[in-house]
């Protein structure tokens, strides 16, 4: 029982592997709809045709994964590293304030074609400097980054009551809420894109942030695997005692890797604020922080796997707004429990099924070999 | 005579709001003096509050209630161990996927058993667990100040509130002087020399959970049971992880997790009490800063200005027995 894990073929490890994984998320998902007496498959027939049986339905769901990318790629990298970065809830959260600044100083002043850079680039700002200290802790003082990414979501979110409630808050209303920004802190949506595919988009928040994401995963990606740094932080994440004994700077790989984390989430503020409702307003991170811990395990941190599953994510968000119409009992909060159920199952129980799985594979390559056995093992020699 | 009433009401609300972070710390600390870190407290206090409410709605004894959110508890680190202990997963993921799981199948369920859009229903007192007054409230009523503190302060508290109390001593016990306690404590810095004296390290660390579990379900009858009158959604609202850091902040020790808890819960029975109070000379604080100051102050801890924490040495880390 206690031996090492054996290692599977690639494709079984990227591919069955964790699709098993998620399948077994969703059937338990399955029996909590059957406990409160719906039908999943009823259920699942719902989701999909209202996360994509029409055009806004398309567009809501891709708007929600461009949330989940930004914060599923923001896991994703720290994990690279080693460090599993819980914060991106408040790291997005607190990094609205850059979009904010942007929005509500230059709004009214510049076109969104200047204003978007600018608040990509004090979002990522805002995001990174709110992961810096905990990185800090974690590089000098060995203080666990979990402990303290999670201390500093609370933190986030007291502040930015704090500032909504008081400084921020727009005159004339009780809503704790920022001013709407003006014509240039607003970002055009993407109603061409989905046209060039035939779909009609009429009222979903769609918009350019959704190109950004997919940038950015694709820059990530670059990052991770084809540049000096991305070595660096792999090696970190793989064995820091090797990384030490190649000379890289431990304290410094920390640091940048969880500023470039918490920078991603930062900018995931981007899109509901700039992209939807063109101010800030309470809670508008709503758990997406902590979706990307779901997406990052899900796609097991590679940016392609990440958009994946981020639109997966984006489809059960959306198609599960929908359910809620027909299946009264049935609320977002299904989604809370999926999320559970994958971030078990593909996180932390991502091993239940390799040795099961290790033993069918190998008994089959037995069977293949069976005529020819010294053969077979000349040949794996 | 009016201060002091006000003092004394808040110190009586401190007990009250440090009794679930109390339970969840010592929860807390048999999991993570084993080596199993846990992040799931808040998870399966709030899966435990539930069950409680809804046991005790449909049965109508507080007793019942506790005895479910403690099985529907244990239940939840049973989870939580069968990933980390027997599987070698990541247990931090997996403290975090029992926080998901609890968090959305609590409301689920609640809506679809009671249609209160998550809530369970109101209890009546008989099905909680009401204040006791102690022996003796009447007599001491006229004596001047240990009067007032012996009736407000120490008496008319639920049984939970000083079982609670009771199980700090009770932990320190078992911690320091049984011989369960020094494996517990051994298995956590060392699971590697626990194994080589012919102890089983997964059944160990398997009844730390458990006893982690316990607690952890106490805390969530207590919210439900006898702070409040039944489950409201995201009923815990962070207490399990302030219980996190009063764990930090006691450096994983009883007796100091007890005066950690205490004093995160004057923090907050003290925001609740200055709302619309400006202080003589600071003036009104705000109360976001004071929900904040428990994590501000455990950061400052980690940040090495009191004192250093040190965490159990093999917390977190799977035992792997050819190694």
């Amino acid at each position: 029982m206690s031996q090492p894990f054996a290692k599977l073929p690639a494709w079984a490890d990227y591919g069955l592997l964790p699709l098993i994984n998620l399948i077994v998320a969703f059937f338990v998902a399955g029996l909590v709809v059957l406990l409160v007496g719906e039908s999943p498959l009823d259920a699942a027939v719902l989701m999909v045709k209202g996360a994509f049986g029409s055009g806004d339905g398309v567009g809501y769901t891709l708007y929600y994964a461009t949330n989940f990318i930004f914060t599923g790629l923001c896991v994703a990298v720290a994990f690279h590293c080693g460090l599993f970065n819980i914060g991106g809830e408040g790291q997005a959260y607190i990094g609205g304030l850059g979009v904010a600044l942007v929005g509500l100083g230059l709004g009214g002043v510049l076109p969104w074609w200047i204003n978007f850079p600018l608040a990509i680039i004090a979002s990522a700002v805002v995001g990174g400097l709110w992961a810096l200290i905990p990185a800090w802790l974690q590089a000098k003082r060995g203080s666990h980054v979990v402990i303290t990414t999670i201390m500093f979501n609370f933190i986030a979110a007291s502040i930015m009551v704090y500032l909504l409630v008081g400084y921020l808050k727009a005159g004339g209303t009780q809503a704790p809420e920022t001013r709407v920004f003006g014509e240039g802190g607003q970002l055009p949506g993407l109603g061409w894109l989905l046209g060039l595919v035939g779909l009609n988009m009429r009222s979903a928040p769609l918009n350019v942030s959704f190109l950004l994401a997919l940038v950015s995963a694709f820059l990530v990606w670059v990052l991770i695997w084809r540049t000096k740094l991305g070595y660096e932080i792999r090696t970190m994440g793989y064995s820091p005692k090797a990384a030490r004994y190649a000379g890289i700077k431990e304290v410094r790989i920390i640091v940048i890797t969880m500023m470039i984390s918490g920078a991603l989430a930062g900018m995931m503020a981007l899109n509901p604020i700039m992209g939807a409702q063109h101010r800030v307003q309470l809670d508008f991170v709503a758990g997406a922080g902590f979706v990307g811990i779901a997406v990052a395990l899900m796609g097991r941190s590679h940016p392609a796997g990440i958009v994946l599953a981020a639109i997966l994510f984006g489809m059960l968000y959306q198609g599960g707004a929908e359910i809620a119409f027909d299946m009264p009992n049935i609320s977002r909060d299904m989604i809370v429990i999926i999320q559970g159920l994958v971030i078990l199952f593909a996180g932390a129980l991502e091993h239940m099924f390799r040795p099961t799985l290790l033993r069918i594979l190998q008994r089959l390559a037995r069977v293949k070999h069976q005529p020819t056995p010294a053969v077979a093992t000349e040949g794996g020699q | 005579m009016d201060t002091a009433t006000a003092i004394l009401q808040v110190l009586d609300s401190t007990i009250r709001l440090s009794v679930p972070l109390l339970l969840a710390c010592l929860a807390g600390l048999y999991s993570e003096r084993a080596g199993i870190f846990d992040i799931g407290l808040e998870g399966k206090m709030l899966a435990g509050a539930f069950a409680a409410g809804a046991a005790a709605a449909y049965s109508g004894s507080a007793y019942i209630g506790l005895l479910a959110a403690v099985v529907i508890s244990v239940a939840l680190g049973l989870v939580h161990g069968f990933a980390s202990i027997t599987h070698r997963g990541n247990q931090i993921v997996s403290g975090v996927a029992i926080n998901f799981i609890a968090a959305g199948t609590t409301v689920i369920l609640g809506q679809a058993w009671f249609q209160q859009g998550g809530r369970t229903p109101s209890l009546p007192n008989d099905a909680r667990f009401n204040p006791i007054n102690l022996p003796g409230v009447e007599t001491l009523s006229g004596v001047p100040i240990i009067g007032p503190i012996y009736s407000e302060l120490i008496s008319g508290h639920s049984i939970l509130v000083y079982l609670a109390f009771l199980l700090v001593p009770f932990t320190w016990w078992v911690l320091y002087r049984t011989r369960f306690g020094l494996r517990l404590r051994a298995v956590g810095e060392n699971p590697a020399a626990v194994d080589t004296a012919g102890i089983s390290v997964p059944w160990l660390r398997y009844r730390a959970v458990i006893c982690c579990g316990v607690l952890c379900g106490v805390a969530g009858a207590y919210l439900a049971t006898a702070q409040g009158a039944g489950f409201v959604k995201d009923m815990t609202a962070g207490k399990g992880y302030i219980a996190l850091a009063a764990l930090i902040f006691a450096k994983w020790r009883p007796v100091q997790a007890m005066f950690a808890c205490l004093l995160f819960g004057f923090l907050d029975a003290f925001a609740i009490r200055n709302q619309g109070h400006p202080l003589p000379l600071i003036g009104e604080v705000p109360v976001q800063l004071m929900q904040a100051l428990p994590y501000i102050l455990t950061i400052v801890l980690l940040a090495g200005f009191i004192g250093k924490a040190i965490p159990p040495k093999a917390g977190g880390v799977a035992y792997v027995k050819e190694r």
